[in-house]
């Protein structure tokens, strides 16, 4: 019999029974909420006269309302106000643990689980945000749900699912200096398309892959979803479980030993067979821009924006031409000729703390070009925002003409006061470049902290290593 | 929820792979507390011409009459006919609330993104995946014959053109069962709660680093 995928033995592991037609009743072992997708789940609760199954297993924030500056003033859009103060309510009544608007942890909740060791490996993870892909960097089964999914969790600590099919995404070789995490994941979604995962669960294996920092590997799996894929995956290696240890919500010091020999198991077998496999070499990879309006639609620094007239799929064809209207770009531009308005480094794809010395390496003794109307850091959370002020990053910032911001989503999905005004343009170091996704009419360009930091420098895009001369 | 059976409607075609749960619900609109009223704001960006807010008066604002879903010879439409990838990107449940909101019922297209595909079941909203050539074929059907209704069966697992052919589709016998039924997916596990408890009192001895909170026998 062949072997197990990871994935193959965290499905396994979490089974609580199975019909035959393979519907599945799926135990979850963490549940992140936020105040944007919970308040309808709570509400339901109450109409049916239902409680909480295991409130401990709940963490809260609230991250995508949050304003990130002057925040003693409390959120001004009372709109706003009321979805937050909601989820204030809704842990309270319900039991559930929260790191409000003021608490020193408070952030963005794809950074503060796995900083709070509330992500361990071998977990399943759900939160009503498909960015929880993010997660599975722990070897955790993590993927988003829908509200009614979260009110199911609440209520039942279960969800109904039916398994996945196994995706491998293999990276051997060494990357090059300047490619990053986000790069490699923008090459791999460039690659398999947007859809290129869809009803699959990816691992990501490969040197490449087993080289990068825990928070390489989060940025990864944070986009599995922008590749199609609910969940993404990397096995458990001594990274992992050094990062794991210590942290608020990890075993303590007596559960351990078997802990962490539970962990070790979390790969997948050598003779695990795979439903589809993909392969990129890590050489190949080059600093990664998106030119249009689907994640999918990226070229390296070094090229020019694609020619629709190119695509031999006319459906395809369409979507280009659509995408380079909205964009105001023009096919065949170079990408390092593109001008940026704004810059935006943060969201749970690149705001954790290497996210911001990478980007403060470039920034560092620079100044923000005068063409650019503004630049802003938002760190993930309240500790990563600590963290970066004892290093003196903020100063970096600060003195090269940044804004330094409090913890938050931000502008990657612009529902606080953080936005792009039509027509403008960003070199943003999130995840999706949709039609209005930062503001109606804004122009969002996916990019990586340290292609981020040198555009602000450059008012353009530019390749880092050419920037430092 | 309410019970899915029979749709016979008219069909209005999105022809725009890649169509993500931003477009269908844009961020403003995600502040709402509430399930319901999300229809007015329905592609809110393709639909209206002007920048739209919680709260407007939907009625009074400037239609763009280029999108589909404003030109008269869709008006009514419960069925979308889509392209691949539909409902991509974030999770928001919204999408689907104000699909239904609005009144589809039905949407075929050739693939959906797998979170929203999930959604739609559990908001009585019929997602059906479509070949390729099949979806081509409705898209040219759709665009040369104003009125044009198709009958989607969910017992019978079949759609019927106006001209009597039939199309077969399949649909996860689960969803189907609760979407016919209209189903509480909560109440149908909690009938499995001996099944939940005897799992988590496996796993507190196998992993009891996860289950500090409980009492593991």
């Amino acid at each position: 019999m062949a072997g197990k995928t990871l994935y193959d033995k965290l499905w396994d592991s979490h089974v609580v029974r199975q019909e035959e037609d393979g519907t599945t009743l799926i135990y979850i072992d963490r549940h992140l909420v936020h105040e944007v997708t919970s308040p309808q789940a709570f509400e339901g609760l109450r109409l049916a006269g239902r409680s909480l199954w295991r409130p401990a297993a709940n963490l809260a924030t609230p991250d995508h309302n949050v304003p990130t500056t002057e925040r003693e003033k409390g959120i001004v859009d009372p709109v706003s106000r009321i979805q937050v103060e909601t989820l204030d309510h809704n842990c309270v009544d319900f039991g559930i643990t929260e790191f409000g608007m003021d608490d020193p942890r408070q952030g963005i909740v794809h950074v503060i689980g796995p900083e709070q060791g509330a992500t361990l490996p071998g977990m399943t993870v759900v939160c009503g945000d498909s960015h929880t892909s993010t997660h599975g960097a722990f070897a955790a089964l993590a993927m988003g749900i829908g509200t009614s999914e979260v009110e199911h969790v609440l209520a039942t600590q279960c969800l109904i699912q039916k398994k996945a099919k196994n995706m491998r995404v293999t990276v051997d070789g060494a990357l090059s200096a300047g490619v990053t995490a986000k790069d490699v994941i923008l090459a791999i979604i460039e690659k398999i398309g947007t859809a290129g995962g869809t009803g699959h669960t990816i691992e990501f294996a490969g040197s490449a892959i087993r080289g990068l920092t825990m928070e390489g590997r989060m940025t990864l799996c944070n986009m599995a979803i922008e590749a199609g894929a609910r969940a993404g995956l990397v096995a458990v290696d001594e990274q992992t479980i050094e990062y794991v240890r210590g942290r608020p919500y990890s075993p303590a010091e007596s559960h351990l030993p078997q802990a962490e020999a539970y962990w070790r198991g979390l790969k997948s077998d050598a003779d695990a067979s795979f439903d589809s496999e993909v392969l990129l070499r890590a050489e190949d990879i080059r600093p990664q821009v998106s030119w249009g309006t689907s994640p999918e639609m990226v070229v390296s620094i070094d090229d020019a924006v694609p020619d629709p007239q190119q695509e031999s799929d006319p459906v395809k064809r369409e979507g280009m031409i659509n995408a380079l209207n909205y964009m105001g770009l023009e096919a065949g531009m170079a990408i390092t000729d593109i001008q940026l308005d704004k810059i935006f480094i943060g969201s749970c794809t690149n705001s954790r703390i290497e996210d911001i010395r990478a980007a403060a390496a470039i920034v560092r003794g620079h100044k923000v070009a005068g063409t650019i109307s503004q630049a802003m850091v938002v760190p993930g959370s309240g500790l990563v925002k600590k963290q970066a002020e004892e290093e003196g990053l903020d100063t970096v910032f600060i003195d090269a003409g940044f804004e330094w911001r409090d913890p938050g989503c931000s502008m990657c999905l612009a529902m606080n006061a953080d936005r792009l005004e039509e027509g403008e343009r960003c070199a943003s170091t999130s995840n999706r470049n949709f039609e209005g996704r930062q503001g109606r009419g804004g122009r969002t360009h996916l990019v990586s902290p340290v292609l981020a930091a040198a555009a602000a420098i450059a008012g353009h895009f530019i390749d880092p290593n050419r920037l430092e001369n | 929820m309410e019970k899915f059976t029979m749709v016979e409607a008219i069909v209005a075609p999105l022809d725009r792979p890649n169509v993500d749960t931003d477009a269908i619900i844009p961020k403003q609109f995600l502040k709402s507390i509430k399930r319901s009223g999300f229809g007015p704001n329905l592609f809110d960006e393709w639909r209206y011409l002007d920048v739209g807010e919680p709260g407007q008066d939907n009625s009074k604002r400037p239609l763009n009459e280029d999108f589909v879903l404003n030109q008269p010879r869709y008006q009514g439409a419960r069925i979308l006919l889509a392209r691949e990838n539909f409902g991509c990107g974030s999770s928001r449940e919204h999408a689907p609330w104000a699909l239904e909101d609005f009144g589809i019922k039905v949407i075929i297209a050739p693939s959906f993104a797998d979170i929203f595909y999930n959604n739609c079941f559990k908001n009585g909203i019929l997602p059906i995946v479509l070949n390729e050539k099949t979806v081509d074929d409705l898209f040219t059907a759709v665009e040369q014959n104003p009125g044009y209704k198709l009958i989607v069966n969910l017992p019978d697992q079949v759609i019927t053109t106006p001209d009597a052919t039939t199309i077969n589709f399949d649909v996860d016998s689960f969803r189907k069962h609760s979407l016919l039924q209209g189903l509480d997916d909560i109440g149908l596990t909690l009938q499995h709660v001996n099944d939940i408890r005897a799992y988590e009192q496996r796993s507190c001895k196998l992993t009891p680093w996860l289950f500090k909170d409980m009492q593991c026998k």
